[in-house]
């Protein structure tokens, strides 16, 4: 790993960051950062949640202004105040998080960020135009809330595209997508830096860091600690980088006499129909999940997860009661408040808005989920909140689980998408939840965090509790469960041992294959 | 050409945020000085008419308080449905609506007398005011109209079925035909405070009850923290297991329960019999006081006497300068006009755009660059 910087002289250098410096309170969240990114290179920037990827980001972004340093663009020296200044420059960014409208076209999405008053339909011509070119195929006439994750960061992508920057950022690309459309991206991003555009890409799946990216500056707490050729790496010498120290592997214990125990949680024949015109339809649902046990659901994003998720956590009731079972207990016509009764928990995919409120301080947060299942802790006579018992638990849950903040108690959205994660994973662990379902659990979180979670999950399970993991994660999938079941197209496949699933075998359900029909070809969304 | 842009600010800044309201009435005091000028009259002169001889006496307090009154109790029911995100615009409907049901016993059972004749009162203008607001709640849940829309129209209805019923079937037989109640009984009277210093009665003492206790649940007890959750991510509150339809009803049971309060407290008190208007636009009013007093029970208290002391200003210069007593009602639009752009300026800041930002214009920027201050 190559140590300081040099200095631009022969211009080949489009983005030069000298000593950038960002202080929120009394945390420096980016400590005199230098970056330098080359004409046609893909860049990574590598780091932990929280060690100032996303505010380096939005400060070449226009979203945040630092409070020292230089940028020089071009050899220019730059103020980018806004992202409509860093758009002018050449700057566009994918976000982690999309901004589409579900009720609108892809085109007219594309329309709302261009704002030159081009009609719609050469926007779509344009845009159909660009994505084929770039092998990301995308129908502009489709209403967003009937595309795949995967479809909708192509909708990011091209909009990016159609204001033909030099340098693109993406966030954490390949968090939503499968192999297969992973593959794809990197098709267009090696096409782009054939064109000659820079690439900052961020990520923390140091191999595919390894494989496309030629150069990467390491963050840690706010400071680089490192320039390197991720390629003359490993991923373990690049997650020491990251993490200071080595990340420790997940260790799963093998479970015998699995057959015998207690069946925990049990959906029996749940069906649902769509509630919007943008959700799947859930088909009859079978699945069994016993004491000791972690079982995965894995599939392509869209397949009915989320439905399935309110379902069995009750935000959504069943006709049927008998459908959820919980701790042997018809659970069907119970509120989500009645399941955690039983002694259920539950992470949703969405952090923020659902599964914490964003403008609402941690402790507040933790009473969100806890305030019935805790309700003789955290809550006295008439109704009156301890406030005291809440704040030291939430200390106690932001110990365990390694939350980094700026402040004591701060608001949720001030968190990192990864911290907040963990706090909102240790919320629920900290009641020893006997049935646990998970969506998404390490979605956007950091090589440390996400074995932190992961083996914090298995050892749950261990103690005696039913964990369910739904992920579009397969390497997860395979590094926690104890049987893989597949959902696809609102249906789910019979659960897999661990020992007898094979990515070829989970690829092929997640593409929509009956078990037993592997001769169908894989047909990727 | 140019255009203006509001650009969300990434932090907000919190001793603006409580020195906004304060901000904004100098904002009012300075426009109405001009408005003033504008009349023709010395600003100094009108402002000391408007806003300090309506206040020099103790009675004249005593007048405040029964204007602020009914203000505070509606405006800390609003509160709650507003923080709830649930729009009520009717409490003037549900306010009406309370001192008719509160009206019941001293106009149908005037020989009803007793200690028990005033509680049962107040708890039929409680009921009249939560059953007219759960019309809106119950649209609202059923079938997802507008609340704001169906809540304001009902208030149209209120007014027209008081204007019916006081010339109607209540009106005083002995009344020479005057479009008025009978004047209620002893026992139905709100008892003044202190009767030899002014004529203040127990509807401000149930202001102040009410400001206090809904302080006490919103920033203490469970419930208070079910409205805010629904009310600023309805989707984590709906993972907290928390009903949005049941919240709906609260939020308007409450505030319409309050308005009512506020209703037959002012009938049975400063006005002593029903008349086709008894009001002069509290529920309206309120919700000015409710933003003014940034949603928090304790600062509408004083909000309420601020916009109190406007409807008195209102009257006085009408009495000493000649002025139209619809001033009132400029110098309350004004405020809340300025609270809500003190908000949003809180919130946002404003960007003006050249429609042409090209090159030359990122050169100029780029003279301020080493400016950037060091934070530390």
């Amino acid at each position: 790993m190559g140590g300081t910087v040099s200095a631009n002289q022969d211009g080949a250098n489009l983005l030069e960051v000298r000593g950038l410096t960002k202080i929120f309170g009394t945390l420096t969240a980016c400590d005199h950062v230098d970056l330098n990114i080359a004409k046609g290179e893909i860049h990574a920037l590598l780091g932990e949640n929280g060690a100032g990827k996303s505010t380096l980001v939005k400060m070449l972004f226009g979203s945040l202004e630092p409070n020292s340093g230089e940028i020089f663009w071009n050899g220019d020296a730059v103020r980018i105040t806004s992202p409509g200044v860093a758009k002018k420059l050449g700057i566009g960014m994918v976000f982690q998080h999309f901004s589409l409208f579900e009720a609108l076209t892809a085109a007219e999405n594309i329309a709302l960020s261009l704002d030159d008053g081009s009609p719609i339909s050469s926007i779509a011509a344009k845009a159909r135009a660009l994505s084929y070119s770039y092998g990301l195929p995308l129908d502009p006439e489709s209403l967003v809330g009937d595309l795949s994750v995967g479809e909708r960061q192509r909708i990011e992508i091209i909009r990016c595209l159609l204001q033909t920057p030099q340098l693109i950022i993406l966030d954490e690309p390949t968090s939503v997508l499968t192999p297969q459309e992973a593959d794809k991206l990197f098709e267009t991003l090696e096409r782009l830096r054939s064109e000659g555009k820079s690439i900052l890409y961020i990520s923390h799946r140091l191999e595919e860091v390894k494989r496309i990216c030629d150069r990467a500056t390491v963050l840690r707490h706010g400071k680089v600690v490192g320039h390197c050729n991720p390629r003359e790496e490993t991923a373990a010498s690049l997650a020491r980088m990251m993490v200071g120290n080595e990340v420790q592997a997940v260790v799963r214990a093998p479970v015998a006499g699995i057959e015998t125990a207690s069946p925990l949680l049990e959906i029996r024949a749940l069906s649902r129909k769509p509630a919007t015109p943008f959700s799947i339809p859930l088909k009859n649902i079978n699945l069994t999940v016993r004491a000791g046990e972690v079982i995965g659901i894995a599939g392509v994003a869209g397949n009915g997860q989320g439905e399935f998720f309110e379902s069995v956590s009750g935000e959504v009731l069943q006709q049927d009661a008998a459908s959820v079972r919980i701790r042997g207990k018809d659970a069907g016509s119970l509120g989500i408040t009645g399941r955690r009764l039983l002694g259920a928990a539950f992470v949703p995919e969405e952090r923020l808005g659902h599964g914490a409120a964003p403008r609402m301080k941690l402790s507040e947060n933790l009473l969100l989920s806890r305030h019935a299942t805790d309700g003789k802790t955290f809550v006295g006579s008439g109704g009156m909140v301890k406030s005291g018992t809440v704040y030291a638990a939430a200390q106690r849950i932001i110990e365990v689980m390694d939350v980094r903040k700026s402040a004591p108690d701060p608001e949720a959205a001030a968190l990192s998408g990864g911290n907040l994660q963990k706090f909102i994973v240790g919320r629920e662990l900290d009641r020893r939840p006997s049935v646990m379902v998970v969506n998404q659990p390490t979605w956007g979180v950091d090589a440390g965090a996400a074995a932190h979670i992961r083996q914090a999950l298995i050892e749950l399970s261990r103690s005696g509790s039913a964990v369910l993991v739904i992920s579009q994660d397969l390497d997860e999938l395979f590094e926690i469960s104890d049987a893989i079941a597949v959902m696809h197209n609102g249906e789910l496949s019979k659960p897999l041992p661990i020992a007898e699933a094979t990515f070829e075998k989970i690829g092929l359900l997640m593409g929509g294959a009956e078990p037993g029909h592997a001769e169908h070809t894989l047909e990727t969304a | 050409m140019m255009r203006l842009e509001l650009v969300k600010r990434p932090q907000r800044s919190a001793l603006f945020s409580m020195l906004s309201p304060f901000i904004a009435f100098a904002l009012t005091i300075i426009a109405g000085a001009i408005m003033f000028a504008l009349l023709g009259v010395n600003p100094l002169a009108a402002f000391k008419i408007y806003f300090i001889e309506p206040i020099s006496q103790v009675w004249q307090l005593h007048e405040l308080a029964i204007k602020a009154a009914p203000l505070i109790l509606i405006a800390v029911g609003l509160s709650v449905c507003y923080k709830a995100n649930i729009w009520n615009i009717g409490a003037e409907g549900q306010f009406i609506f309370g001192a008719i049901f509160g009206s019941i016993i001293p106009v149908l059972f005037p020989q009803f007398e007793g200690p028990l004749v005033l509680p049962l009162m107040l708890l039929l203008g409680m009921i009249g005011g939560a059953a007219y607001a759960s019309i809106p709640a119950l649209l609202k849940t059923r079938f997802s109209t507008n609340e704001i829309l169906t809540s304001l129209m009902l208030v149209y209805v209120a007014q027209l079925f008081l204007d019916w019923l006081v010339r109607g079937p209540w009106r005083d037989p002995q009344g020479h035909g005057f479009p008025q109640t009978i004047q209620f009984g002893d026992s139905a009277v709100l008892p003044e405070l202190m009767p030899d210093a002014g004529r203040a009665n127990w509807g401000f003492v149930f202001a102040l009850v009410a400001a206090v206790l809904v302080w006490l649940m919103m920033s203490r007890m469970l419930k208070g923290f079910e409205v805010r959750v629904l009310g600023s991510s309805p989707r984590a509150g709906r993972f907290a297991g928390f009903g949005l339809n049941r919240m709906v009803f609260f939020a308007f049971l409450l505030s319409g329960a309050l308005a009512g309060l506020a209703g037959i407290s002012e009938v049975s008190g400063a006005i002593g019999q029903l008349q086709p208007v008894i009001s002069p636009g509290y529920g309206f009013t309120a919700i000015i006081v409710a933003f003014l007093g940034r949603l928090n029970p304790l600062g509408i208290v004083a909000a309420g006497l601020v916009l109190a002391l406007t409807y008195l200003g209102g009257e006085a210069v009408q009495s000493a300068l000649g002025i139209s007593d619809k001033v009132a009602r400029v110098f309350q639009g004004m405020l809340l006009f300025f609270v809500l752009g003190c908000d949003t300026l809180i919130h946002y800041r404003i960007r003006l755009i050249g429609m042409s930002l090209t090159k030359p214009e990122g050169a100029a920027k780029l003279e301020t660059a080493p400016k950037l201050k060091e934070a530390r």
